[in-house]
């Protein structure tokens, strides 16, 4: 029986090529165990992932506070009101701005510590190095911005002190006071904090990349600046997309980092989309002033949302054109 | 020769790197007056009864058990829950399947956070407000898109004769999955352990948010959160309190380190 059910599932492809025949539900009972497999995870995503994404549409149509019962319907008024809000645009160009900063340096830094940990001459100390470098991805984001909060404190923060001691400043940095630098000083931590994971990602990839080719090239005379521009690079491009998406996903989330060293502050100089939802969604800080709106951070959110996933889908049209005119540059060329 | 001169352009800078980290521990055994005074990182003695003062005031005992069961538990069904639809979608086709894809694949760009209200009104309708378990299979619901994709991805490449045996061997569906199929998928097992542990290790708004009412309830990362609100002026019991909390993970990853470093790297490889 047993035998006969997993035979005729695994065969399930074929048969759909050739027997189109067959009813939707025969071969959705043929299917029977791909369905109860998928079940657990879409139970847990059907509860804690999808169902508060379409609340979320639901709730945007209302004024609410999210804690009380009186719900009132508005129709689209939070969303006109989400996009004449100055904060909310703020909020959204700095986030961009967010990723559009950190996510080169962090990628650049990581590959150009990736190509010198990969150095066959570095083999013996490599991995002292890597432990280090990627030591700040373990440890907790809300914890280490509160360090930080420490750590870059005008008032006897150590780097300040040691700055001053060197006399290369003359009156303490206010990092994460000054408005105008705050942001810079968080992309600074979120840069040092996640830099260690790109960096594998990339010492992954160069593994792959096999040593012959090195040789090769050597015997060619092609010095270090060769090799890399035209054999390390080139292979490098196919992990790099893969990559560059992954870093990108995980940029957007920075609200451990920035709630727990700003708050959003100092006067909204550090808010990005994800603070500024929280901030309108719970009125404030854990028991602090202000007036929760549900119904509009969640307007906020779709809308941003939105955004994300348009620039997301321009980005795979993108990536897929390139490659169409490359190929069909390639075999022109031929 | 080569290697000799990068090391000690290197050296410098990765001790630069993890200098927050070593002011960190080394402010948790000053006193507050040295902190604020010299800038040597050796304490002129080490204040153990800073960690006892955070052990105590900040509860740190109680949200490192939270943080413990809830990684683990996270851990453990997210590995799970992925692997098992990875498996079906990767190995057979059947009626809805891109339609399944698609929908989990729509989720990667979402931003986290504003959802999570409704979230919270799930969490207090299944009745799991007062139990770890709320902020455990929250976590573990996210759609999980990259684990499933590197399963489906893995699963999909191996050879089918080895199936073939086994359901010669009058092996059922269940168990051509626990017993051929998942052994041979360990390297992306030890990448989603990983990944989904520093996650979890990591997450903020879930727990700050679930807990908000039960304050036992807290994780480490809210529980230093909340710390920090009453004892702002006690930098050294903060710094001892952060060590306790960061400590143990970077202990775990400096004896676990080629773990670590093969299981994040399979994201990449796959």
């Amino acid at each position: 029986m047993a035998v006969r059910q997993a035979t005729e599932l695994q065969n399930a492809a074929a048969e759909r090529r050739l027997s189109s025949s067959k009813s939707l539900w025969q071969r959705m009972w043929a299917a029977r165990w791909c369905y109860l497999f998928m079940l657990p995870a879409l139970i847990l995503s059907a509860l804690f992932t999808f169902y508060p994404i379409v609340m979320s549409w639901y709730y945007s149509l209302f004024q609410w506070s999210g804690f009380t019962a009186d719900k009132t319907f508005i129709g689209l008024s939070n969303y006109l009101e989400v996009i004449s809000d100055k904060y909310f645009w703020d909020a959204f160009v700095r986030s961009f701005l967010f990723m559009l900063v950190s996510m080169p340096i962090k990628l650049t830094l990581a590959l150009l510590i990736a190509i010198v940990l990969n150095d066959q001459a570095m083999r013996v100390m490599s991995p002292a190095f890597r432990t280090m470098f990627f030591l700040p991805v373990v440890t907790t984001a809300a914890i280490i911005g509160i360090m930080m909060t420490f750590v870059l404190s005008p008032f006897n923060g150590p780097i300040n002190k040691t700055l001053m001691t060197l006399g290369m400043i003359s009156g303490p940095i206010d990092f994460l006071g000054n408005p105008r630098l705050a942001l810079w000083t968080v992309v600074g931590v979120e840069i040092w904090k996640w830099l260690g994971q790109p960096m594998i990602y990339w010492l992954a990839a160069l593994q792959v990349i096999p040593q012959s080719l090195y040789e090769a090239a050597k015997v060619d005379g092609a010095n270090w600046w060769r090799q890399l521009l035209h054999i390390t690079l080139p292979l490098l491009i196919p992990f790099a997309i893969v990559i560059v998406l992954i870093t990108a996903v995980s940029t957007l989330r920075v609200f451990p980092l920035v709630q727990t060293m700003t708050g959003g502050g100092p006067f909204f100089a550090t808010e990005v989309m994800e603070v500024y939802i929280y901030r309108t969604a719970f009125g404030s800080d854990m028991g602090g002033i202000g007036v929760p709106r549900l119904g509009y951070a969640s307007a906020a959110g779709v809308v941003f949302g939105v955004s994300i996933m348009a620039l997301a889908l321009l980005q795979a049209w993108g990536v897929r054109n390139m490659r169409d005119v490359r190929s069909a540059m390639e075999t022109s060329g031929e | 020769m080569r290697a000799t001169i990068v090391s000690i352009i290197l050296i410098p800078i990765c001790l630069l790197w993890i200098y927050p980290l070593l002011w960190m521990v080394s402010a948790s055994l000053k006193t507050n007056a040295e902190i604020f005074g010299g800038l040597s990182l050796l304490p002129a003695e080490p204040q153990w009864q800073n960690y006892t003062r955070a052990w105590e005031q900040a509860r740190i005992g109680q949200y490192f058990l939270n943080t413990v069961v809830i990684t683990v538990s996270s851990v453990i069904l997210v590995v799970v829950v992925t692997s098992m639809i990875g498996f079906v979608l990767g190995r057979y086709a059947f009626p809805g399947k891109r339609a399944i894809i698609a929908l989990f694949v729509a989720t990667v760009f979402l931003p986290t956070g504003y959802t999570i209200i409704p979230l919270f009104e799930m969490v207090n309708r299944l009745g799991l407000a007062d139990t770890l378990w709320g902020v455990i299979l929250a976590q573990s619901g996210g759609a999980h898109v990259l684990y499933i994709l590197l399963f489906a991805g893995y699963f999909s490449q191996l050879p089918r004769e080895l199936e073939e045996a086994a359901i010669m061997d009058g092996a059922g569906f269940v168990r051509v999955f626990a017993q051929v199929m998942l052994p041979l998928a360990t390297p992306i097992m030890a990448t989603v352990v990983i990944l989904q542990f520093i996650n979890s290790w990591n997450d903020f708004l879930l727990p700050l948010v679930l807990t908000l009412s039960r304050p036992d309830l807290r994780t480490l990362a809210v529980g230093m959160y909340a710390f920090r609100g009453e004892y702002y002026v006690d930098w050294s019991g903060m710094a001892a309190a952060a060590s306790i909390s960061l400590l143990p993970v970077i202990l775990v990853f400096l004896f676990m380190q080629r773990y670590f470093v093969e299981g994040i790297a399979g994201a990449v490889k796959q």
